[in-house]
């Protein structure tokens, strides 16, 4: 059925029909075990942080370890987030332009989000 | 949908619905609700970071009854999908694709996702702090 007569070697050295090989694949897996554990710590501070108030909440996230780990939670989530969406994107939408619009869309989109996310936890971290 | 000459799989609808099949669909629909909701965890840290006034506004919106509700329901997404993501991680190593372990596991799925939701809110509620 295949017109292609290049030979299979050549097909996988230009990584095949999605242009970067497993690059995705790895990605999405990497920063899926990395959720395992941050939604972890995630909920369980979040459980801890029920009943307090304003000040109680800012104090706990503004701890070295809980900034650090919130930055991660953010980062590996939003990623996490791009990659599946972009999936799901490929295999409904059709229209071309509608595709690339909607992935251009939400790789902008992660990236405010990332950067607005990290910007608040400095700011209750280092107190600005 | 691309004119084809090839043979083509059954639309959806032809198939008996089994859990495997759910806990795949669900996989998608929880991650698309997660995204979503990270939204969320993104405005109460801009609003913790912004003030005490932001941060009761934020307060106030997630704990009235939609707030909530819409909260219980991603709590349900999150370790559905969490659940569900360790045992993709599992079989992506190669492992569990006996039949009947691939049922029993994606059962497993749907009811440790339920337990752990209800476990959650268990203890959000004894703790009196909704």
């Amino acid at each position: 059925m295949s017109r292609d007569l290049r030979n299979p070697l050549q097909r996988a050295r230009g990584l095949g029909s999605a242009k970067d090989g497993v690059g995705h694949w790895w990605s999405q897996r990497l920063t899926a075990i990395a959720l395992v554990v941050l939604v972890l710590w995630f909920v369980v501070l979040v459980l801890g942080l029920l009943g307090h108030d304003y000040q109680a909440v800012r104090a706990s996230i503004a701890r070295p370890w809980n900034a650090l780990l919130m930055i991660a939670f953010i980062i590996a989530a939003f990623w996490h987030a791009v990659l599946g969406l972009q999936v799901v994107i490929e295999d409904y939408v059709h229209t071309r332009w509608l595709e690339v619009t909607s992935m251009i869309v939400i790789k902008l989109l992660a990236v405010a989000g990332v950067l607005a996310g990290v910007l608040a936890v400095l700011r209750i971290a280092l107190g600005s | 949908m691309a004119q084809t000459t090839r043979p083509l799989s059954p639309h959806l609808q032809i198939y008996k619905w089994q859990s495997q099949m759910v806990t795949s669909i669900l996989h998608r629909a929880t991650g698309i609700a997660l995204a979503v909701g990270s939204l969320v965890i993104l405005w109460g840290l801009v609003a913790l970071s912004m003030g005490p006034d932001a941060w009761a506004s934020f307060h106030a919106i997630a704990a009235s009854p939609l707030g909530l509700a819409l909260l219980f329901a991603w709590t349900w997404a999150l370790w559905f999908h969490f659940i569900n993501g360790i045992r993709h991680l599992y079989q992506d190593a190669g492992a569990g694709y006996a039949i009947s372990t691939f049922i029993k596991a994606s059962w497993f799925s749907i009811i440790g996702s339920l337990v752990l939701t209800l476990a959650t809110w268990a203890y959000v509620f004894m703790g009196g702090a909704a």
